[in-house]
């Protein structure tokens, strides 16, 4: 039984349906990343989660208790705001504070003192509880916000994309930090991001946010490896994924992949219908060659440029076809631009979609 | 400094600027302690035997200027009548402006945005327009010549003031941390009183100062919704011109202590005034 709920949830602003028929479990402790582009409608889930923005349609259920008319003060959701939210009044201490305070929770003040040190302590801002927010930085800005969330050990923990609006090097910091803080409070989290990289490095499952619903929802693992559609494979990756309409006809282990005249072969097994349909092909699963080999195609040199750590080339058949490559430094320095180049292509590593629905065909 | 024709100028024009506006005030505040005869010297005199005859004058409620009879002033009492006015209806106007100004603010509701340019638009309306009417039924319903009656009217300057005002104020705010007190568990009024009131109060502060001077200078609802029992300062100065003399170091004394209340006010006020409380604490 799973401890939260998501059935048919469904917001719309005006004609604007921003989550519609959204479906999810979530188990009790669970990490669960929630990862769309930009507009997906990520924050809009979970203000609906936490009662500041009230459902059309749907129920969420909590620990087998549907809670839609719940006010957010009710909820026992706890919230970090991508903008911090914290009270600019109040010095960092108080702001920690502020959710032990709560009328009903009654509880006496050393004991709150002792929390509130406790918590900062695990999120090293012990110094600063003094400090107003307009004195902090942004990153202990970010983990005093982090700490008010947490304090009161809430059911369910809300992340709304904490780590946005700091510093690269924070960031990092962050993301190695935040699993083994988090574990200490052993909550149901809910992460939002529009990092694919962040999802993937945090997430137990990543439900993958866009047109309103949920449209993957996998282990990070499955999500990179298998993509339910194109968009998904387009979303995790960067460079993203190569991705082009072809024909294809399956023979013993390969399939014969025909792109506008070209024609190759991919040693893959698969059983999915000869015909049209649209290739997808990771960067990282392309290698580039001097050499010609058996199934390599002759491309010619476009253009490269550094990324994460790795090089990318930009490549182009004699169809016109372009497609990116990822190699690693070392590998990279092995090919001369100058000379003719081939691509061939990792066994078992392409994904085949349909041409119309973009779906994933195995 | 570099003192070159630029550091001139711009000292010159602050000075410009400074007797302009001090200047008369400066004046004013010299002829409080002269006599009258020394006030209407043809050539006027810096030099003077200062006196606080004007101030013990105004203070007893009767001052006897040579050559003329005694006269009678009832100024301590407008001095209350106006601190009760503006006290009251800036109290009034907090009560229902505050609310309101958040209810603006944060709800879009049907009609809100008429109803607030309504509110606004009571301030468009010449004061005369609306105070014969207002006298009539005054009059009729028995309101006439009473505190309410004033303090209610006075909240046609004051009200629509403190609302677009502090209005802008609770926009500012971002909802995010309202809506993160609430998750902390406390309650919408709750956030109201210790998240929205705290973080607007310095608009409510210079809001009430402005409702203050404005309700403190009102002269003409109370000259003709009041009798001499209610009328504040501004009213009850005309009475220092009577037929028989015109107690210009008198006047000047009546000035001096009506402006006090409203320096002071906004002296202590000020600190409040001070902008950018939140700043920092929103990113993006």
């Amino acid at each position: 039984m799973s401890y939260l709920n998501l059935e048919n949830l469904s917001k719309s602003f005006k004609d604007d349906k921003v989550i519609l028929n959204l479906n999810a479990k979530i188990d009790k402790g669970e990490f669960f990343v929630v990862f769309g582009p930009s507009g997906s409608g990520k924050t809009v889930l979970l203000r609906l989660l936490s009662g500041i923005m009230l459902l059309d349609n749907g129920e969420i259920e909590m620990d087998s208790q549907v809670i839609n008319e719940f006010q957010p003060e009710e909820r026992d959701i706890s919230m970090a705001f991508q903008n911090f939210a914290l009270y600019p009044h109040m010095k960092a201490y108080d702001n920690i504070a502020s959710p032990l305070r709560a009328d009903n929770k009654n509880i006496p003040d050393d004991e709150i003192d002792q929390k509130v040190k406790e918590v900062a302590s695990l999120l090293k801002i012990e110094h600063v509880l003094n400090q107003f927010p307009k004195e902090l930085s942004n990153g202990q800005k970010q983990r005093t916000s982090l700490a008010r969330s947490l304090i009161s050990k809430p059911s369910v923990v809300l992340l709304d994309d904490p780590l946005r609006n700091v510093d690269a090097k924070i960031r990092f910091e962050m993301r190695l930090e935040l699993p083994r803080v988090l574990k200490e409070f052993n909550t149901t989290v809910i992460y939002v991001t529009q990092d694919f990289r962040e999802a993937m490095a945090l997430g137990d499952r990543i439900a993958v946010l866009y047109d309103g619903k949920f449209n993957d929802i996998n282990s990070p693992k499955n999500i990179y490896q298998n993509p339910s559609s194109l968009t998904t494979a387009k979303l995790f990756g960067d460079p993203t994924i190569n991705n082009f309409d072809a024909n294809i006809k399956k023979q013993n282990d390969f399939v014969h992949v025909d792109v506008k005249g070209e024609q190759f072969k991919l040693k893959r097994k698969t059983d999915i219908q000869d015909g049209d349909c649209i290739i997808g092909i990771r960067p990282e699963d392309i290698i580039l060659s001097n050499e010609p080999s058996e199934n390599s195609i002759e491309v010619e040199f476009r253009t490269k440029t550094p990324l994460n750590l790795r090089i990318v080339f930009l490549v182009r058949l004699n169809n016109g076809l372009e497609f990116l490559c990822s190699t690693t430094e070392e590998e990279s320095q092995l090919i001369d631009e100058n000379k003719k180049m081939y691509i061939s292509f990792l066994d078992e590593k392409s994904h085949f979609f349909d041409k119309e629905t973009k779906r994933n065909l195995e | 400094m570099k003192f070159n024709v630029w550091v001139l100028l711009k000292i010159l024009a602050y000075i410009a600027i400074i007797m302009f506006f001090l200047f008369p005030i400066a004046w004013i505040f010299n002829m409080s302690f002269m006599t009258n005869e020394e006030i209407l010297r043809k050539v006027p005199v810096l030099f003077y035997e200062p006196t606080l005859k004007n101030y013990i004058g105004l203070w007893k409620g009767e001052i006897a200027i040579e050559g003329f009879a005694t006269m009678y002033v009832y100024f301590k009492q407008n001095l209350i009548n106006s601190a009760i006015l503006s006290v009251g209806s800036v109290s009034v106007t907090l009560l229902l402006g505050v609310p309101a100004a958040y209810a603006f603010a944060r709800y879009k509701f049907k009609g809100g945005e008429d109803i607030a340019f309504t509110l606004l638009s009571f301030r468009f309306a010449p004061a005369l327009l609306i105070i014969l009417p207002l006298n009539l039924y005054f009059s009729k319903i028995g309101l006439y010549d009473s505190y309410f009656a004033l303090i209610w009217v006075y909240q046609l300057i004051t009200l629509p003031l403190l609302l677009w005002i502090v209005r802008g104020y609770f926009e500012d705010i971002s909802p995010d941390i309202e809506y993160a007190y609430r998750l902390d568990g406390h309650s919408w009024f709750q956030s109201f009183w210790r998240i929205s009131i705290p973080l607007a109060k310095p608009g409510i502060a210079a809001a009430s100062l402005l409702c203050f001077i404005y309700a403190w200078n009102n002269f003409v609802f109370a000259l003709i919704l009041g009798s001499s029992q209610i009328q504040p300062v501004t009213v009850g100065a005309l009475a220092f011109i009577t037929a028989s003399a015109i107690p210009y170091g008198l006047i000047a004394c009546g000035i001096v202590v009506s402006v006090l209340p409203t320096l002071i006010l906004a002296l202590f006020i000020q600190k409040y005034l001070v902008q950018g409380l939140s700043l920092g604490a929103i990113k993006g």
